[in-house]
């Protein structure tokens, strides 16, 4: 991680990974989306509407996902001052967001046909739209700091503490035995959907983690842009 | 219930919001590094 400190031989890798991690990950998501709409067949249960899980699960997956990693840039930014971890953390936090909210409204829209709602105050779904505010806070926190020139310290220690949010999200449908189905896909323990229907979603999976890298690499690069203006500016003007 | 209207709504809610997250980034870095190279030239 030390030797991505030097933004200079950041950008080296950065640039080449943000073409590659959006060509692969547009390709990867649209064969995914492709694959999920016409080459699997509908569940026996849940109908055609099965075919929701190939975008909800990878948004769910990256909504927290997103805040592991403002997480581990906190804790680089708190115990060895990397001074990237603070631009990474601003940096995933609007990806973040967007697949909480991803993760939000698409499982609104699967919940009416399968539930017979849209919303329900169930655990899975209370603790992850907490998720999406805490994005908001972090978002806000993270460019009134960067206005005032602070530190960051103040972001990265609400980006710990709203770090306890995830454990909750993950063992939520253990906790509170509401409307939201157990988990029923394992990195480690298999899964409980058959392999006709589940093998788009790793395509998914990989397209979508993918752009999400890219985004963030994106910011990245503009952040360190715009404060190489800034610095550049307050020279010329001194 | 007809269950299509439901799966591509939820497929345009996700394909929507990521094609946004995508170019308002790619937008940001775009004209960021480009004020950069304006500054260097300028510099130069």
């Amino acid at each position: 991680m030390h030797a991505l400190a030097n933004p200079a031989r950041f950008l080296r890798i950065a640039r080449p990974a943000t073409t590659w991690l959006l060509a692969v990950g547009l390709a990867l998501a649209l064969l995914g989306i492709a694959a999920g709409l016409t080459l699997t067949p509908p569940d026996y249960l849940q109908g055609e509407t099965v075919r929701i899980l190939y975008i909800h699960v990878p948004s769910a997956w990256l909504g927290m996902a997103g805040w592991l990693g403002i997480a581990a840039a906190s804790v680089s930014q708190l115990v060895w001052r990397h001074p990237l971890a603070a631009v990474a953390g601003r940096a995933v936090a609007p990806a973040g967001a967007t697949f909480a909210a991803i993760c939000l409204l698409t499982g609104s829209i699967w919940g009416r046909p399968t539930w017979g709602t849209w919303w329900e105050w169930d655990g899975r779904l209370t603790s992850m739209l907490i998720l999406f505010f805490l994005y908001l806070g972090y978002i806000a926190l993270g460019s009134a700091e960067r206005e005032r020139g602070g530190d960051g310290r103040m972001v990265a220690i609400y980006g710990l503490v709203g770090a306890i949010n995830l454990p909750i999200i993950h063992y939520s449908v253990l906790w509170w035995r509401t409307l939201h189905q157990g988990q029923s896909i394992s990195i480690t323990g298999g899964s409980s959907i058959d392999n006709a229907i589940l093998w788009p979603l790793p395509i998914t999976m990989i397209g979508f983690t993918c752009l999400f890298g890219a985004a963030t690499l994106m910011r990245m690069r503009a952040e360190l842009a715009e404060t190489k203006v800034e610095a550049r500016l307050r020279r010329l003007g001194a | 219930m007809n269950p299509w209207p439901f799966v591509i709504a939820a497929y345009s809610v996700a394909i929507l919001l990521t094609a946004v997250l995508l170019l308002w980034s790619y937008r940001s870095m775009r004209n960021s590094e480009a004020a950069v190279d304006a500054l260097k030239r300028d510099e130069a």
